[in-house]
């Protein structure tokens, strides 16, 4: 029999890591990203990486505007995480957020060219708030209803709405697109404003900004201190749980599927309402997405998902700026987001498990005599 | 000194996970030609170091000798290289395949798959040892002893010469246990190396040749099964002298309680999972349920509960004023709002009892969190009873937020009892509630079952250990195959007649 060795490297599990120790590991694993990604960028473009790492800071801070525009993303991003995190929480994979968002800012937008003329300016930012809300809320509600009467495939099924949303809004585009024959609609209400939600202090996003931050309050407060939130993390757990207490396990998801399509609508009327006045297919910009990674990121915890949409919200402006200012390929600037991300996301494996190697010394020496006493010896000792 | 030559032998192997220590500089010896029954409570590290043998886990420390030379064991194959098969307690098996097509499964065997060859050493070693399978037989067709039948030859059948079976009697009848046992004995006389994990102390003097006693983590002792007695081995396991006698006072008054007349119950498959039965509860009383694990006794429970679609019959609840009311066809909810305290201990503690990720207040606020009409939880009154619950069972638990899962499955199951008994029930309904408990916890549960049923209660009690569903109830309704097979006082009743009756309707016997 040939000399056997104990196995290379091992995986435990960690001993409940204090927060400074996490912490710690998810510092380093940023720190190495930045290296890999300045030694990637080295390599395959010739440029000086701490240039380009200066780059990313100034697209993302360098002016006011930049910094409005990074609080405006974060904000719309955290919204979306948000919305989802109360499905999530549930187990319920809301990977829907892109047609919810779509279906809101489509409402909204009905509101702003159907009524714009018709209402005084406040009633008319009521309306489009319910309609958002409503159009949102019913984007859940489909999905949901299947799933709790009939057992559906949620993260199917709230993905195909995306598409229906999709094509709903390039039908209305066409409907309403002006000039005829543009295929696109254009600011509207440009000159009346009407419809636009309204600015505070002159700031454009300060309003969105202002929603979101009360909305993560509410969430954070609705999730963990109410008999709401408590009937969706039992669910969540355990559906046979919620049923041997009682649950009605299918009006909570329901239920829980409307806030979700609800608060993705109201993300949609920021966006249409609130920044872009305009409603295209691709006013979500992926964030129905990118949202269900931030919800990860900060395993369903509100506060922890204001760092994560900002992260990732800094990346994509940054990363943006690099291929303009170097005349990158804009591919280049994903490659870079891509490895910081899967550093990060990494690193919270080392956070859970150690990761041990072989001691040279055990495994080196020639296997040892066996020892001559057997255990009822030991142990008489040992007594 | 060692008359035998030492199989294996285990030195200073020690093993942690996250911050607890599950084997500390653990010494064994296994021996050929004898069965050894390893003893320990829950949480002990019996299971970890057999693991650690048959390849699942790797020591963090320690050295292991076979036939005295030193081995590291990285995985499944490196052990069955060193002939150490383990049988686990959940079978590995795949149910559309035949026993023999199991049994060769994962083998690399040079040439051409030849079943009939395979079937044929199937039956050369169930003649050698006596055991009973058909090697054509589909295993999903096949009763649990059988299953396990099955994973013994798979070990026996890849040249397996130490064999490790953990608890391999919690899920049979006593007839099974038995003829497992005549197996094993077999097997030890042919000279093969047997390890038992277990904690019934009568099966480790029925069969052991030698015991050895681990101790949170640690080796107490060995010694031969003839040299001790029941309240030693007791003794080592749990540190300190201790009395185990279940005690069974006259019910008090009894009064039926819960009537179910003609129950049947079909799976969504289509299967018959109780088929017309008949019984009443009385509150005063503990009312036993006995039979083979899946003769309906989980449907019968939850359907009372509250839970379980049913196809026809009723089950009514007498109040104590002696009207009857319905509660068959109700949820949960729509009973407890009927004024029926009925509480449930199923069998899935974390997966129906409990929430798993949840600490141990936020699983007392499960049965309590509608109180009140805001629309915030009140978290104040739950973690109350947590730290009563934790202190008045001796629960041992680092804080009252760690999820439960964390806990060892004793405490898991204090936490879950606690709970269902807090709400004063009237009727107390529960799955199993010893399965996998220490000696120690298991007679603290006793004992608060004993007293519910002092309190008026009605209890019913799935058992799956004869002795004590003996010792513990006042009659016993044994199920066989979904039907009653007869409902016995429990004084007085014969194991041996319970058994009987498990396995055939009415024990064979005219008296039903």
């Amino acid at each position: 029999m040939s000399k056997q060795k104990a196995p290379l490297i091992y995986i435990s599990k960690r001993k409940d890591l204090p927060w400074y120790g996490a912490w710690g590991i998810r510092g380093g694993a940023i720190i190495l990203a930045l290296v890999v990604c300045a030694v990637v960028t080295t390599l395959l473009t010739g440029e000086n990486p701490l240039g380009v790492y200066a780059k990313m800071l100034e697209g993302a801070f360098g002016t006011p505007r930049k910094i409005w525009v990074l609080l405006q993303n974060t904000a719309i991003l955290l919204c979306v995480s948000l919305a989802l995190t109360p499905a999530f929480r549930m187990r319920f994979w809301n990977i829907g957020g892109e047609g919810q968002i779509l279906v809101g800012g489509l409402a909204a937008a009905a509101c702003m060219i159907l009524l714009g003329d018709k209402l005084p300016n406040a009633l008319l930012i009521c309306v489009m708030t319910v309609a958002s809300i409503a159009a949102g809320a019913l984007w859940g509600f489909i999905p949901a209803v299947c799933k709790a009467k009939w057992n559906t495939n949620e993260t199917l099924f709230t993905l195909m709405m995306n598409y229906v949303a999709i094509q709903l809004v390039a039908f209305f585009v066409i409907v309403w697109e002006v000039p005829k024959g543009a295929g696109k609609i254009g600011i509207i209400n440009q000159s009346t404003e009407s419809g636009w939600l309204p600015q505070l202090f002159g700031q454009k996003y300060l309003l969105n900004i202002i929603i979101v931050a009360i909305l993560t309050v509410l969430v954070y407060i609705y999730l963990n201190y109410t008999k709401h939130g408590y009937e969706i993390s039992v669910v969540g757990e355990s559906e046979r749980t919620a049923r041997y207490v009682g649950i009605k396990v299918d009006r909570v998801i329901i239920r829980t599927m409307i806030l979700s399509g609800a608060l993705c609508g109201v993300a949609g009327l920021l966006l249409v309402g609130g920044t872009d006045h305009t409603i295209t297919t691709t006013v979500a910009d992926g964030r129905g997405f990118t949202a269900v990674m931030v919800a990860w990121l900060a395993k369903f915890n509100p506060p922890a998902m204001i760092f994560a949409s900002f992260l990732l919200a800094f990346l994509d402006r940054g990363a943006g700026e690099i291929s303009t200012a170097f005349g990158l390929n804009h591919s280049f600037s994903d490659i870079l987001t891509g490895l910081i991300l899967f550093f990060i996301i990494g690193s919270e494996f080392f956070i859970s498990y150690r990761i041990s190697f072989r001691k040279h010394a055990s495994s080196a020496l020639p296997a040892a005599q066996p020892p001559l006493i057997n255990p009822s010896e030991k142990n008489g000792k040992e007594e | 000194m060692d008359h035998k030559t030492a199989a294996v032998k285990m030195r200073d192997i020690t093993k942690s996970f996250g911050s607890v220590l599950a084997n500390d500089r653990v010494w064994l010896n296994i021996y050929r030609g004898e069965i050894l029954a390893l003893l320990g409570e829950n949480g002990s590290g019996k299971t970890t170091l057999m693991n650690m043998l048959a390849g699942i886990y790797f020591p963090d420390a320690g050295q292991i000798f076979i036939d005295g030379r030193e081995v590291v064991i990285r995985s499944p194959k490196d052990a069955f290289d060193h002939g150490i098969g383990m049988i686990h307690q959940h079978f590995k098996l795949v149910d559309v395949l035949t026993a023999a097509e199991n049994i060769v499964l994962g083998l690399k065997e040079p040439g051409r798959l030849n079943l009939k060859a395979v079937a044929e050493r199937v039956n050369r070693l169930c003649k050698a040892y006596g055991f009973e399978v058909d090697p054509w037989q589909k295993v999903y067709t096949m009763s649990v002893s059988q299953k396990q039948t099955v994973e013994i030859i798979k070990v026996l059948y890849r040249g397996a010469d130490i064999l490790i079976l953990d608890e391999p009697t919690a899920v049979l009848t006593p007839q099974e246990t038995d003829k497992l046992f005549t197996v094993l004995r077999n097997m030890r006389d042919d000279g093969k190396a047997i390890v038992i994990i277990t904690h019934k102390l009568n099966e480790v003097e029925e069969l052991s040749d030698r015991v050895a006693i681990l101790r949170n983590g640690q080796f107490v002792g060995d010694m031969p099964t003839k040299m001790t007695n029941t309240g030693e081995m007791t003794n080592m396991l749990v540190g300190h002298p201790v009395t185990l006698s279940i005690d069974r006072p006259e019910p008090v008054n009894p009064k039926p309680r819960i009537e179910v007349k003609n129950l049947t119950v079909r799976s969504i498959d289509g299967i018959i999972k109780l088929d017309n039965v008949s019984f009443t509860a009385r509150s005063g009383e503990i009312l036993g349920i006995a039979g083979i694990s899946g003769s309906g006794q989980k449907e019968l429970l939850e359907s009372i509960a509250g839970l379980q679609p049913t196809e026809t019959g009723s089950i009514c609840y007498i109040h104590d004023d002696g009207h009857h009311e319905e509660i068959l066809g109700k949820d949960p909810l729509s009973i407890a709002e009927m004024g029926v305290t009925l509480s449930f201990v199923p069998e899935d503690r974390l997966g129906m009892g409990l929430v798993g990720s949840m600490g141990i207040s936020d699983n007392m606020m499960l049965r309590s969190y509608r109180r009140g009409h805001g629309f915030f939880t009140d978290r104040k009154a739950p973690a109350e009873l947590a730290r009563k619950v934790v202190n008045t069972l001796a629960v041992s638990t680092p804080n009252l937020d760690i999820p439960v899962r964390k806990l060892s499955g004793g405490n898991v199951q204090k936490v879950l009892v606690g709970r269902e008994i807090s709400s004063t029930p009237t009727v107390l309904l529960t799955a199993y509630a010893v399965r996998g408990l220490d000696i120690n916890s298991s007679y603290e549960i006793y004992a608060l079952l004993t007293a519910q049923k002092m309190r008026g209660a009605a209890v019913i009690y799935v058992g799956e250990d004869l002795d004590v569903l003996l010792q513990l109830s006042d009659r016993i309704l044994v199920l066989c195959g979904g039907k009653v097979s007869g409902i016995i006082d429990g004084p007085g009743a014969k194991k041996r007649d319970v058994g009987l009756m498990m396995t055939h309707l009415g024990g064979g016997n005219t008296d039903e």
